[in-house]
């Protein structure tokens, strides 16, 4: 049994250690999520996240040891960014054709769920530093923890928000729109995809794509959109206020 | 290796993205300014179908990526422990809000641009 702890004490500080958890439950996760028909409290990211959270609370790693390893992975969020190019520029034409009702859709959607996040966090009197954390909630992690930082919030925390919104979206975002009569036409799969990518980013998309391909493309656009929007216009108004 | 060569334009457009965010003082984060980059280099074959192999890839599992960030969650138990509830709310409401919003904003204005 000593030889045991003394592997484990070894293993658990290496680099190696992090990386292996983080691919291996995720890859068990999305294995799972599979087999659950793709049902949305089977995400994988939350479950993931919750295991190895509560695998390190309970056996004592802590957070950097982990990110040690799990770091390469969070790397790969800055080229991921940069790759949101490529389904922009694969739908050029319909953003072409389309470009004032989805620009102004992006911008509408993505000040509501901005402007809702800070007016409820203001309303619930939460600490200044957490209502700025929740304002950029709804634009992906990477680029959550960047406008944070800018405007004053806490970088770590706004990543974290970001991740739970995109897991509320994908979660809660069939029953949403079934709720608001949204269609499942070519057209509604375009708003309910558009809407999952500016309110909920990537996990949104990357929900949209498992359901509808066009919901997919659609909530890429939005995703990327929102980045670009929300990164200009965030820190913008808040200089202004 | 097409796949490589994608990851290597990827990671050389972040690069400059990075540089003109900071040297120039952009409102952007770097990788926005590489993102912006690749859609203009998108237009040279030489880019295209390096970068559309790997993008594909990287982009179907995009959710893997939040995993580390997802976790970092444990190092503000304080915080979640006082405002756990409230935040959560704030979370669920507003996502509810930005994805009602988007939703229909987008189904008004498509019927409004398809009249037009």
């Amino acid at each position: 049994m000593p030889k045991f702890v003394e592997l484990w004490v070894y293993l658990s500080s290496t680099p190696l250690f992090g990386l292996t958890a983080t691919i291996a439950l995720y890859a068990l996760a999305q294995a799972a999520y599979v087999r659950l028909q793709q049902a949305p409290w089977a995400n994988p990211v939350l479950w993931t996240v919750v295991a190895i959270a509560a695998f390190l609370l309970i056996t004592g790693v802590p957070y950097p040891t982990y990110f040690s390893g799990a770091q390469f992975i969070h790397f790969l969020l800055g080229p991921a960014v940069v790759a949101l190019a490529w389904p922009l520029w694969q739908r050029r034409a319909e953003l072409r054709a389309r470009w004032a009702p989805l620009l102004l859709a992006a911008l509408i959607g993505g000040a509501a769920a901005a402007g809702s996040a800070w007016l409820l966090g203001q309303a619930l009197r939460l600490p200044n530093d957490v209502v700025l954390s929740l304002t950029t909630k709804s634009v992906t992690a990477p680029v959550a923890m960047g406008v944070a930082e800018k405007i004053g919030g806490i970088p770590a925390l706004a990543a974290v928000f970001a991740v739970l919104t995109g897991i509320v979206g994908a979660l809660s975002g069939k029953y949403l729109f079934d709720l608001l009569r949204i269609s499942t036409t070519p057209a509604g799969w375009m708003a309910r995809g558009f809407a999952l990518g500016t309110a909920a980013h990537g996990i949104g998309a990357a929900r949209s794509l498992q359901v509808n391909a066009d919901a997919g493309a659609y909530a890429g656009l939005a995703l990327g959109l929102q980045v670009v929007l929300a990164s200009l216009l965030i820190p913008l108004v808040f200089r202004l206020l | 290796m097409q796949a490589l060569r994608g990851f290597a334009w990827l990671l050389v457009l972040q690069s400059a993205g990075e540089l003109a965010s900071r040297g120039l003082h952009l409102p952007f984060p770097g990788p926005v300014v590489g993102l912006v980059l690749l859609l203009i280099a998108l237009n040279v074959p030489l880019v295209r179908e390096p970068v559309g192999a790997c993008a594909d890839f990287l982009l179907s599992h995009l959710s893997l990526l939040f995993v580390p960030v997802g976790v970092g969650v444990m190092t503000h138990l304080d915080l979640v422990g006082e405002y756990g509830g409230r935040m959560l709310l704030v979370i669920v409401l507003s996502t509810w809000i930005g994805l009602a919003v988007t939703a229909l904003a987008l189904r008004a204005l498509m019927k409004h641009h398809r009249k037009e």
